[in-house]
């Protein structure tokens, strides 16, 4: 074990897997050209990627727009089907369709919560059908009262009879959150649910989910473009870049020692009042077209490291630390970066510079010493 | 103290000093309603704002609080139901030849003399560039009409290498000029319209929260090329954004808008190491931050007041774990603190209250407001 370990194992990884998805992939269909033209091609947006959310346990999954994050958290929720890959509850294979035994399940929350809410029906009206439908109450009433409670509004009888128009995002975000408590869900899916809210307020949600975390032990998704708010609130932050999973790890780790570049990038580029060094970005250029994805490794177009290999070859996952993996050409011992089976051209003389210039446990590590 | 924010790390501060520039744009006064009559919200109450030469001024605030309505009250862009209902904006013009500036005041202006002095000297850059430019035609169309119409003595020729000059400076290629909006990039977009916001030399720019629809990265290039322009082309900005933990690091001064007022103003090292006003120490704790130990935060309790609602007194007083009885009653006016002119609109400070230790930190940029006395128990921390 060559690794050092500055990773603590996390209490948390030894809890039961609830929802997992394995090599979930889609492809969309778009548009291309115009008139006679025009034609149909795949758009590939979520590419074999595997998550796996734990029972009481907040997985974030952070990427810039388009990176495909949304999308992973639509297939997880069944709202869209993956083209291929697995999803796995509680270990069994998920049955077809979006059947409502999986909706009492899991549950998602959205990024609006003021297109979210059927703006002519009173919050009451917006909480009690998913008890009556579900069948998950006898006393409809006291559940309401009860939802509107485990998310902090209080004295519930004030807004149960509220539109949602009278209501802040923040009360706002909070009734939908209470709209996917109410079936008793045990995975929470929470697509960019504080985006849309003021500054002041996010906290406020954020710690209302770690607060469902804790006590009522939910497996919790958090996508999200902002790392800090994902190093707050999540346990394991995975990142994904254009459609792919380039890493993840517990979040501190993540965040204080990033393995892969495109990690290291979206660190260098976030806000940071504490800066000591003027910002200096690890990287450039714009996230790529997945209509037309780059060959090999889909970031190295805009990677600082970049090598042969990377537009060739398409990295594995790799296991950086314990718990911690990367998928990155520069995780891998230079004699088995390999390109169709051969061996890869000898590396090129500046790889072990680079090597040495990612910080943190980013050594290569080697599993046939393990 | 649960606070996560250090005052350890020296950071470096400004070497220019803004406040010996002399001042550009002025506003004084500044009241904008939103409606008539008995039904109008006030949005903007009685602001005073001063940018100077060269200096970048951060303006946060939440929605809702008036940041942009000052902006688009200071060009006169604002739009019906808007009413500005007092105040005046002055806008000190320098001559390219050099010589005395020109006092223009904006909102008494006629049509001719608002004419010479927008964009030509004021130009703005908007949250959606997608929503700014002109969806029908090319950027280079657009380049061309602009030109056309401000820089008469241009001839066609003079015009197109101008607006390629223009491309390249904010890193796009001249191809570009035939591209429609939506077949750039969000990014892309935005340094279209900074390239033509500076396509005139103004004096001033007015970035009303341009990179908050961007992605971090694209947001960390813009910015950066942006203070590049700035530092070539010494223009003042005023940066308007809800994003204070961006501010800091960009701005020169920093003033915090809570409810229509102004309620803060400080030098940007300042207002992040030392605020004096508890929305300012709540804001700068509802971002996480990216280094050290994980700790349980809080924010601000409530939620931002209802402009057609307003609490009584201090508008911020029901969130305020600092609340005194007369803040309850009265308004506080904004008043200066020391010697480094910093502003707060506080019961909190200079009166007889005493303040919370978390309001009290020295000032990097000078001596503190107060003598540093021993913690009062009273001190509750914002929890």
């Amino acid at each position: 074990m060559t690794a050092t370990a500055v990773y603590k194992p996390s209490v948390t990884s030894a809890a039961p897997l609830v929802l997992e998805g394995r090599d979930l992939t889609k492809h969309f269909a778009v548009k291309e050209a115009t008139g006679i033209f025009a034609r149909r091609v795949p758009l590939y947006a979520v590419d074999r990627v595997s998550i796996g959310l734990r029972a009481g346990t907040v997985t974030a999954v952070v990427g810039e727009s388009g990176s495909g994050k949304t999308t992973v958290a639509r297939m997880l929720a069944k709202i869209i089907q993956p083209d291929r890959g697995q999803l796995l509850l509680d270990g069994e294979p998920v049955p077809r369709g979006r059947p409502r035994s999986y909706a009492a399940q899991v549950q998602m929350v959205f990024q609006d919560p003021f297109a979210s809410l059927n703006p002519v029906h009173r919050v009451r009206h917006n909480l009690v059908r998913p008890l009556q439908i579900h069948r998950v109450v006898d006393d409809v009433e006291a559940g309401v009262d009860d939802l509107l409670r485990r998310v902090a509004l209080e004295p519930p009888e004030q807004f149960a009879d509220k539109f949602p128009h009278e209501l802040s995002g923040g009360q706002r975000q909070r009734v939908s959150i209470a709209r996917a408590l109410a079936v008793q869900p045990r995975v929470l899916l929470a697509d960019e649910p504080v985006s849309m809210l003021d500054v002041s307020i996010r906290l406020g949600v954020l710690n209302l989910l770690a607060d469902l975390r804790d006590r009522e032990r939910l497996a919790i998704l958090y996508v999200t473009h902002d790392i800090g708010s994902a190093r707050y609130l999540a346990d394991t932050i995975m990142v994904m870049y254009a459609g792919q999973m380039v890493e993840a790890a517990p979040s501190a780790t993540l965040t204080d020692s990033p393995a892969h570049p495109y990690t290291q990038l979206l660190l260098s580029a976030a806000p940071d009042p504490e800066r000591v060094e003027p910002p200096s970005l690890a990287g450039s250029g714009a996230p790529p077209s997945l209509v037309r994805p780059p060959s090999g490794c889909r970031f190295h177009p805009r990677c600082p490291h970049a090598m042969d290999i990377c537009s060739q070859e398409t990295p594995a996952s790799v296991t950086v630390a314990p718990g911690h993996t990367a998928a990155c050409w520069l995780h891998v011992d230079p004699a088995r970066r390999r390109v169709d089976g051969r061996a890869a051209p000898a590396a090129s003389p500046e790889a072990p510079a680079t090597y040495a210039a990612l910080p943190g446990p980013t050594k290569p590590h080697h599993p046939e010493e393990d | 103290m649960t606070g996560s924010i250090s005052p350890a790390g020296p950071r470096p501060v400004a070497a220019s000093a803004p406040r010996q520039a002399e001042p550009v744009l002025e506003i004084k006064g500044l009241s904008v309603d939103y409606g008539y009559g008995a039904a109008a919200v006030h949005a903007v109450m009685d602001c005073d704002l001063t940018l100077r030469r060269g200096e970048v001024l951060g303006l946060a605030g939440e929605s809702g609080s008036g940041k942009s309505t000052i902006a688009l009250a200071a060009i006169r862009l604002l739009r019906a139901p808007g009413v500005i209902t007092g105040g005046e904006v002055l806008f000190h013009s320098r001559p390219d030849s050099g010589g005395a500036s020109q006092t223009i005041d904006v909102l008494r202006a006629g049509d001719e003399q608002l004419r010479t002095v927008r964009w030509s000297e004021i130009s703005v850059v908007m949250q959606s560039a997608l929503n700014a430019l002109n969806p029908v035609i090319t950027i280079g169309a657009q380049f061309e009409d602009m030109l056309r119409v401000h820089r008469p003595d241009m001839d066609k020729v003079a015009r197109q290498e101008r607006s390629v000059a223009l491309l390249e400076m904010v890193g796009m290629t001249a191809d570009r000029l035939r591209s429609y909006p939506h077949e750039l990039s969000g990014g892309m977009r935005q340094r279209a319209m900074i390239a033509m916001a500076l396509a005139l030399e103004p004096q001033v720019m007015i970035l009303d929260e341009p990179t908050t629809a961007l992605d971090v990265v694209t947001q960390r290039e813009i910015l950066e090329e942006l203070m590049g322009l700035r530092d070539r082309l010494g223009f003042a900005a005023l940066f308007i954004t809800h994003d204070l933990s961006l501010l800091v690091e960009l701005a020169d001064e920093i003033a915090v808008m809570y409810a229509g007022r102004m309620m803060e103003r400080a030098a940007a090292a300042s207002l992040f190491y030392a605020p004096r006003l508890p929305y300012t120490y709540g804001l700068l704790h509802c971002f996480p931050p990216m280094h050290g130990e994980r700790r349980s935060m809080e924010g601000i309790p409530g939620s931002p007041p209802d402009l057609r609602a307003l609490p009584s007194g201090c508008s911020f007083n029901p969130r305020c774990p600092w609340a005194l009885e007369r803040c309850r009653r009265e308004m506080p006016p904004l008043v200066t603190l020391d010697s480094t002119g910093r502003q707060v609109a506080c019961w909190l400070h200079g009166g007889d209250a005493t303040v919370p230790e978390e309001l009290n930190m020295p000032d990097p940029l000078g001596r503190t407001g107060r003598a540093p006395e021993a913690p009062s128990p009273s001190a509750r921390s914002l929890r």
